[in-house]
C-alpha cells in the first residue's frame, strides 16, 4: 500500500492505493483523484517549467513548459536538454524550443511572448 | 491646475488590477486607466514561471505569465488605458492620485471611482529577528524568484529555505532544477503554510527535507552565508536548547509570510483590518472610504490566483455601479462610510478557530445578493463543520473533510437567509468551525453536500 496526497485540486485528500489490489484507491473524494492516485504509483508524471536565455528582449531569460507530463525519473536528464539553448527575440507563446526531449515525445515551449 | 476626471482609476496592473478593470469596462465605464509602476502588467504572475494557476477560471493549468496574458490581450481590445512605468505615491480620500514617471514627471489624477490593486511584499529579516551576521546570501523566496526567473542571476550552490509558504516550496524546486541543492525547509510550526500540492511536487519529488517545529537560530558567516544552526522549537515558538543542528550553506531564502501593501490605503485614511492586514470591506469589496474599492492580495492573501480574479471582476462590478449611478443621478447621493458608527451593517464576526474573513462586513444599503465569504483557519482542522450564526440560531452549516491555515476557504451565506437576520434585527453573524468527534464519521450528514474542487473541475 502506498499513502499519497492528491495534488489535483487543493483539497489535498489523503489518499491509500493498494497496488496488489488492482490499484484500488481509497480517501479520494472525486473520480480524478482516483485516477491520480493510480497513475501517480504506476507511473509518476511531471509538467515541468524552467526558463532559457533570450536575446533581445526585454528580459534575459524567457520561461518554457512541457508541453506534456513527463516521466519524473527523467525530470533532470529532460532539463538539461535546455542548458545551451539561446533563442531571439521576438518568440510567440507556444513556439517549440527543444523537441522531443530525451525521446519522451515531449517538447519543451515558450510560455510568453517575448 | 486643472486636473481631468477619470471614471475609473485602478492602482496596480497584477491580475487582480487586470480583472477589475476589464470587467468595469464590460459593464458599461469606458474612461478607465490603470497605473503600474513596473515596465509590463501582469504583476507578481511575470515571475511565477510554474503551471498551477487557472484550473478553476479557465478549467486548465497554466504558469503565470500565460495566466497574465490571456488577461493582458483582452485588454487590448478595449478601451482601458495602461500608465506603465508609473508609481502612486500618494492617494487621498477625495480620490486624488499623485503620481511619478520619468515621461511624465508629477501628475495629479482625478477618478470618480479608484480600485485599489496594489498586491502585497514579503515579510524581510528584520521582522524575524534571526540572529547571527549580516552576510551576503540571504534573499527572501520572490526576489531570489525574480533573480532566477526574469533577471537570469544564479542565486547560490547550497541553500537552506526558511518557512514552508508556497513561494519557499516553489523555489525550493527551481534551484534543485537549476543546479543547487536544497538542503532543507525549516518551518516554526507544526504545519506547513503551503499547498499540499506544492509539498508533494516541490519537496517530496526532489527529496528535500521539511522540519516542521523547527527555525533558524542562527545565521553564520561574513561577508557570505556559511551556514545556518537550526534548532526544534517548543509550543510556544521557543528554540529548545540541546536540539541544535548545523547546516552548511551559502543562502538562505526566506518565504516567512506576505504583507498587503497598504501605506497608500493609510494615506487615504482607509480603515485597516489587523487581522488581514488589508482595507476592511463590504460586500461590493467597497473600503470604508466610499468609491474606493480594493481586490486581491492588497486585501488578503490569496493562494489562488483563481480567487483573485473572482473577487476582483466582483470589485470591478461595484466600481461601475457607482460610477453609471452617478453620471444618471448626477449627484453624490450614493455618498455614506460603512465605518460610521451608525452605518446600517451586519458584521462577519470571528468565532472559534476562524482568523479572519473577507469581507468583514455587509452593507445593507447594497442590493444584497448571495454573498461569498472567505476565511483562513487559525489551525488544522479535519472532519468539521463550519456554522453559520446569528443570535442564539444556526443559520446554515458547511461539512468539510478538512480545513488548514494555509488553504484560504470559502462559503456563499445566500440572499434568503441575509433577509431573514435582517428582519430578525440582527447585526452580527458569526462564523465559526468546530471538529466532528471521530465517531461520527460514518453518519450519515443531513445537511449539504460539499462540492470538491476536483468534481467542479
Ligand atoms: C511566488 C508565488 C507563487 C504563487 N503560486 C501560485 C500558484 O501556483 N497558483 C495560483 O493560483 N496562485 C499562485 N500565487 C498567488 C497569485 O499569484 C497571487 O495571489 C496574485 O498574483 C495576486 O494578484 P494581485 O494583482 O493582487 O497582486 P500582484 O500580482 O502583486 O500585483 C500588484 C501590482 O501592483 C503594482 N503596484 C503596487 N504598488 C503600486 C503603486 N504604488 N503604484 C503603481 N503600481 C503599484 C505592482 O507593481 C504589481 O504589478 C502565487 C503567488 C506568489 C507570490
Ligand atoms: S481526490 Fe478530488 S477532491 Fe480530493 S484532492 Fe484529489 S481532485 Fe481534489
Amino acid at each position: 500500500m502506498t499513502e499519497l496526497i492528491c495534488t489535483v485540486c487543493p483539497r489535498g485528500c489523503h489518499l491509500k492505493v493498494y497496488p496488489e489490489e488492482n490499484y484500488r484507491v481509497e480517501g479520494h473524494q472525486c473520480a480524478r483523484g482516483e485516477k491520480y492516485g493510480q497513475e501517480e504509483v504506476k507511473n509518476p508524471c511531471r509538467i515541468i517549467t524552467s526558463t532559457v536565455c533570450i536575446e533581445g528582449a526585454e528580459h534575459p531569460r524567457c520561461p518554457v513548459k512541457t508541453n506534456a507530463p513527463v516521466p519524473k525519473q527523467m525530470i533532470f536528464n529532460v532539463v538539461k536538454t535546455l542548458n545551451n539553448v539561446c533563442l531571439r527575440s521576438p518568440v510567440k507563446a507556444g513556439d517549440i524550443v527543444v523537441e522531443n526531449a530525451c525521446g519522451t515525445g515531449v517538447d519543451f515551449i515558450t510560455t510568453r511572448s517575448m | 491646475m486643472h486636473v481631468k476626471i477619470h471614471d475609473l482609476i485602478v492602482i496596480g496592473g497584477g491580475p487582480a488590477g487586470l480583472a477589475a478593470a476589464l470587467s468595469a469596462w464590460e459593464c458599461g465605464v469606458k474612461d478607465i486607466v490603470i497605473v503600474e509602476r513596473d515596465k509590463e502588467l501582469g504583476g507578481i504572475l511575470n515571475q511565477c514561471i510554474h503551471n498551477g494557476f487557472g484550473l478553476h477560471y479557465f478549467k486548465e493549468e497554466l504558469t503565470g505569465p500565460e495566466y497574465a496574458s490571456r488577461f493582458i490581450d483582452m485588454l487590448r481590445d478595449s478601451s482601458v488605458q495602461v500608465k506603465l512605468d508609473t508609481m502612486v505615491i500618494e492617494l487621498t480620500d477625495d480620490k486624488e492620485l499623485h503620481v511619478v514617471s520619468s515621461t511624465n514627471g508629477y501628475e495629479i489624477l482625478k477618478a470618480k471611482a479608484v480600485i485599489l490593486a496594489m498586491g502585497c511584499r514579503e515579510r524581510p529579516r528584520g521582522p524575524i529577528g534571526t540572529p547571527g551576521t549580516r552576510p551576503s546570501g540571504i534573499f527572501t523566496a520572490g526576489q531570489a524568484q525574480r533573480y532566477v526567473n526574469m533577471e537570469g542571476y544564479h542565486v547560490g550552490r547550497k541553500a537552506v529555505i526558511l518557512g514552508s509558504g508556497d513561494i519557499g516550496l516553489i523555489m525550493a524546486r527551481r534551484l534543485t532544477l537549476e543546479g543547487s541543492e536544497v538542503l532543507a525547509c525549516v518551518e516554526i510550526m507544526p504545519y506547513s503554510g503551503g499547498l499540499a500540492r506544492n509539498i508533494v511536487q516541490c519537496l517530496h519529488d526532489y527529496d528535500i527535507p521539511l522540519y516542521l517545529s523547527h527555525t533558524i537560530t542562527q545565521i553564520h558567516g561574513y561577508p557570505r552565508v556559511e551556514g545556518v544552526t537550526i534548532s526544534e522549537v517548543d509550543d510556544n515558538r521557543n528554540p529548545i536548547p540541546g536540539t541544535e543542528q548545523y547546516i552548511e550553506c551559502d543562502t538562505v531564502l526566506l518565504s516567512v509570510g506576505l504583507i498587503p501593501e497598504n501605506e497608500l490605503s493609510k494615506g487615504a485614511n482607509i480603515a485597516i483590518d489587523s487581522r488581514t492586514g488589508g482595507p476592511i470591506v463590504n460586500q461590493s469589496l467597497e473600503t470604508s472610504v466610499e468609491g474606493i474599492f480594493a481586490c486581491g492580495n492588497v486585501v488578503h492573501v490569496h493562494d489562488l490566483v483563481d480567487y483573485v480574479t473572482y473577487e476582483s471582476s466582483e470589485a470591478g462590478k461595484s466600481a461601475a455601479q457607482r460610477i453609471l449611478k452617478i453620471a444618471s443621478s448626477n449627484s453624490a447621493d450614493i455618498t455614506h462610510s460603512i465605518t460610521d458608527e451608525n452605518a446600517d451593517v451586519i458584521q462577519l464576526i470571528n468565532g472559534n478557530g476562524i482568523s479572519y474573513t473577507v469581507p468583514q462586513l455587509i452593507d445593507l444599503k447594497v442590493k444584497l445578493h448571495n454573498i461569498e465569504v472567505f476565511f483562513r483557519t487559525n489551525r488544522i482542522f479535519g472532519k468539521s463543520t463550519i456554522h453559520v450564526k446569528a443570535g442564539n440560531s444556526e443559520l446554515k452549516r458547511f461539512k468539510r473533510v478538512r480545513l488548514t491555515p494555509g488553504e484560504m476557504e470559502k462559503i456563499v451565506i445566500d440572499e434568503d437567509t441575509l433577509r431573514q437576520c435582517i428582519s430578525k434585527g440582527f447585526d452580527e453573524i458569526e462564523v465559526s468551525v468546530t471538529e466532528d468527534p471521530a465517531s461520527e464519521e460514518n453518519v450519515h450528514f443531513p445537511v449539504e453536500k460539499t462540492v470538491t474542487l476536483g468534481e467542479v473541475l
